[in-house]
């Protein structure tokens, strides 16, 4: 089956007074409405599947997905025990949690599934759930925040989410459980003295409100960062929410917004807002930050050490994407194979430089940085080809100083370097500048070389060097 | 009634790794140790402290969040499974605790006559939180004394680090008066971490000690530079350069426990003694005993 679909998406409020004490002030009674007729429309929907991406639940190993068919205890908040406790029985849909955890990891996410008696949910999916899906009628998944995980992270994760739910042909409901401002007052108030912290909250919350009710959840998503500056305590959990709302809604502008209460708990910014994936026009998008498909990250602190203990048999892994050039490739292994972090990935399938007996063979070389990609003294051409100014000789030296760190990774050194073929897309343009920068480095090692004209190179780049060295034990 | 006393203050951090690396039978997860350097410098802080009679331990805890106001554990008993929200795979224990309630009522109200918020709390179903149960096994496995459980109120979060140093040297103030009053010996804890930056990947078997180092040079400098601030008797200096190392190692003492616990023993110049540091997941963590019993003469 690959009918699968987000029906309806909420924004919900995180803190326990909807559930505990709504009776105690007519904003918090006003949320508790709208959350039961969003329990009500999610019924209507005959939605199969809820779904938690919780701000109170933060992890820091990649993403928790909650996999007990049946989590059971009682919540008691930090800060607000004195309003009571919320016993909580879940229903919980394992096995849509074990799919989706092995859809994170196909993706590159880090990713895990807990199952384990007594596991301490969180307030914001324990008030969700409760209210939403009273009888536990549907089932659920909760799914952590985590605390390091940037756009491309969270977006990826719904992503896999969305594989999950196609594959499986599931009517889900996607919830974000989070407050838009979330600064609370800092001392203790009575109930009737509530109200947003302050105006510029209140201001920013209005505005996020606006955006919503337009069905413009990308714009939102990528004014993240803005909103998280503005009107966000500096907690751990920033306002990712609305990147995995908006990437769960296929990074749309144009869904069908529905604000249907906003009202302060204890200062923070509550609200319930349905966004129906109903097209409401066209939905341009004000800002363009780039699509993400697959997690790339940049988190091998760990792997250093694994890296050792690659099979020597080839390997060949997806490419990244790149936004101005080929995709990128992650280095291949054979035997002899020297590959480094320090230089920029490929963009095929082969090593950064490989070695035979005491010959070492380096790829093409070009200038790109590793980790960033960008390239010194700035690339030959725009995404649209159009030619841009660019300085040669900042061009030569960061592609020296790759050579160099190929070299080095070997056990080489510079001086080993016999013989170079340089490639030049401009050869009228460059050559004395190249030719400068080549006197200062490598001219003084004493490589024989050979300097070729040619049409292009694979990247917006003007010059790469192809480098053999003899490194005798 | 003789005067309170603290006969010490200690650095006690709280990753649930040490516990599961013991293996205690409390614990639902089983280890093959780990973590040995950190779980030998509480094995020295015990024997430290071994001969030293008190009767209750004061702990603050980066754990319970608080973001309106400092709270206290203000029922006698707690029990039940704590469960890491975080690491549930490492840390699934089963607690049994008493608390002081008496003492930590008489810091409530010397905070509440101070001008700080405060609370009691005094919810029967409230789940005590992993930083607390951590802390407080490693320090004390018996679980024979008392505490009094302080929140750590998030007002680094929610404005700086100074305001948040204003609030716990405060608080640590009204610790010490409400402790002398009471006439008791007490241990003050605080259960932190120094730099702070974890790992987000975990070996196949946690407790794989090859895979484990701080995160970045620039955290190991910091932590060293607190630690020998600390060794050296210098603890105005760490309060000085709080502002500076929480936000460039991240450190855990944004949660207050570090600058509380050096107000509390009236910011210490005399040395601390380092009983042991370790990185766990990347993060850098200090076990530090301040031996107040030897410098502050007893007024009894
Ligand atoms: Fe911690």
């Amino acid at each position: 089956m690959s009918s699968g679909e987000v029906v309806a998406s909420f924004v919900v409020p995180v803190h326990p007074h909807t559930v505990l004490a709504p009776g105690q002030n007519p904003g918090w009674q006003r949320l508790r409405d709208a959350l039961d007729e969003a329990a009500q429309t999610i019924q209507d929907l005959e939605a199969d599947l809820i779904i938690v991406y919780s701000t109170t639940w933060p992890s820091i190993i990649g993403h928790q997905i909650q996999a007990d068919p049946n989590p059971e205890w009682v919540m008691v908040d930090h800060d607000f025990h004195d309003l009571g406790s919320i016993p909580y029985s879940f229903n919980i849909d394992a096995e849509f949690a074990h799919a989706w955890d092995e859809a994170n990891r196909q993706r590159g996410l880090q990713s895990r599934c807990v199952n384990y008696k007594g596991f301490p949910i969180d307030v914001g999916s324990v008030v969700a759930l409760t209210l939403l899906n009273p009888d536990n009628a549907i089932p659920a998944v909760i799914v952590s925040s985590n605390m390091y995980a940037n756009r491309s992270e969270t977006t990826v994760l719904a992503k896999s989410c969305l594989d999950v739910i196609k594959a499986q042909g599931r009517r889900a409901v996607a919830i974000t459980a989070m407050s838009l401002s979330n600064r609370m007052f800092t001392d203790f108030i009575s109930p009737d003295e509530d109200k947003i912290h302050s105006l510029k909250d209140d201001e920013w919350n209005r505005k996020i409100l606006e955006f919503l009710e337009q069905g413009r959840l990308e714009d939102v998503g990528q004014l993240s960062r803005t909103i998280q500056q503005q009107i966000r305590v500096q907690k751990v959990v920033a306002f990712k929410p609305m990147w995995w709302l908006s990437a769960m809604n296929g990074n749309r502008n144009d869904l069908t917004g529905r604000v249907m209460a906003y009202e302060a708990i204890h200062g923070a910014g509550g609200a319930v807002v349905h966004l129906d994936p109903t097209s409401s026009g066209v939905g341009d998008k004000e800002y363009d930050e780039d699509d993400v498909e697959y997690y790339h990250g940049e988190r091998d602190v760990l792997d250093i050490v694994e890296e050792e203990v690659v099979e020597s048999q080839p390997t060949v892994d997806a490419p990244d994407e790149t936004s101005n050039g080929p995709d990128l490739w992650e280095p291949t292994e054979a035997k002899g194979s020297v590959n480094t972090t320090a230089a920029p990935k490929p963009v095929g399938a082969y090593p950064h430089a490989r070695r035979v007996g005491d010959m070492l063979f380096l790829s093409g070389v070009g200038p790109r940085q590793p980790g960033t990609n960008a390239i010194p003294g700035g690339p030959i051409h725009d995404e649209n080809g159009d030619p841009l100014p660019y300085d040669i000789k900042a061009q030569t030296h960061a592609v020296v100083d790759n050579v160099k760190r190929i070299v080095e990774e070997a056990g080489a050194s510079m001086d080993q370097v016999v013989d170079v073929t340089t490639f030049l897309v401009d050869m009228k343009r460059d050559f004395q500048g190249y030719n400068e920068v080549w006197a200062e480095t490598l001219g003084k090692v004493g490589p024989t070389r050979t300097t070729l004209a040619i049409d292009a190179l694979p990247t917006p780049i003007a010059v790469e060097m192809k480098v053999i060295v003899h490194m005798p034990e | 009634m003789a005067k309170g006393q603290i006969v010490a203050g200690c650095l006690a951090p709280h990753p649930p790794h040490l516990v599961y690396a013991e293996n205690p039978p409390q614990n639902e997860p089983v280890a093959e140790g780990g973590w040995e350097q950190l779980r030998w410098g509480y094995e020295r802080l015990r024997a430290s402290l071994a001969d030293i009679d008190y009767d209750a331990i004061v702990l603050l805890s980066p754990h319970w969040q608080t973001y309106v106001g400092t709270h206290f554990l203000g029922l006698d008993h707690f029990e039940g499974l704590s469960v890491d929200p975080i690491f549930p795979n490492l840390f699934r224990y089963h607690y049994n605790m008493n608390v002081d309630v008496e003492l930590a009522k008489a810091i409530h109200d010397e905070a509440e006559a101070a001008g700080l918020p405060v609370k009691m709390m005094e919810n029967p179903d409230f789940r005590v939180d992993y930083g607390t149960i951590t802390t407080g096994h490693l320090f004390n496995p018996d679980w024979d004394k008392p505490l009094v459980v302080i929140s750590s109120n998030r007002s680094t979060a929610y404005y700086s680090v100074e305001v948040m140093q204003e609030i716990m040297i405060e608080l640590g103030k009204v610790t010490r008066k409400a402790i002398e009053a009471s006439g008791k010996r007490v241990v003050v804890l605080a259960s932190n971490s120094l730099s702070h930056r974890h790992f987000t990947t975990e070996s196949e078997v946690p407790e794989d000690m090859s895979k484990e180092h701080i995160t970045s040079h620039a955290m190991h400098l910091w932590d060293m530079r607190i630690i020998d601030y600390m060794r050296s008797g210098q603890a105005q200096r760490i309060l000085d350069e709080m502002p500076e190392f929480t936000e460039q190692a991240i450190a855990e003492s944004d949660g207050g426990g570090l600058s509380w616990l050096l107000s509390t023993l009236d910011v210490p110049d005399y040395p601390a003694i380092l009983h042991g540091y370790g990185t766990i997941i990347g993060t850098g963590n200090a076990v530090v005993e301040w031996p107040c019993h030897a410098h502050e003469v007893s007024e009894a």
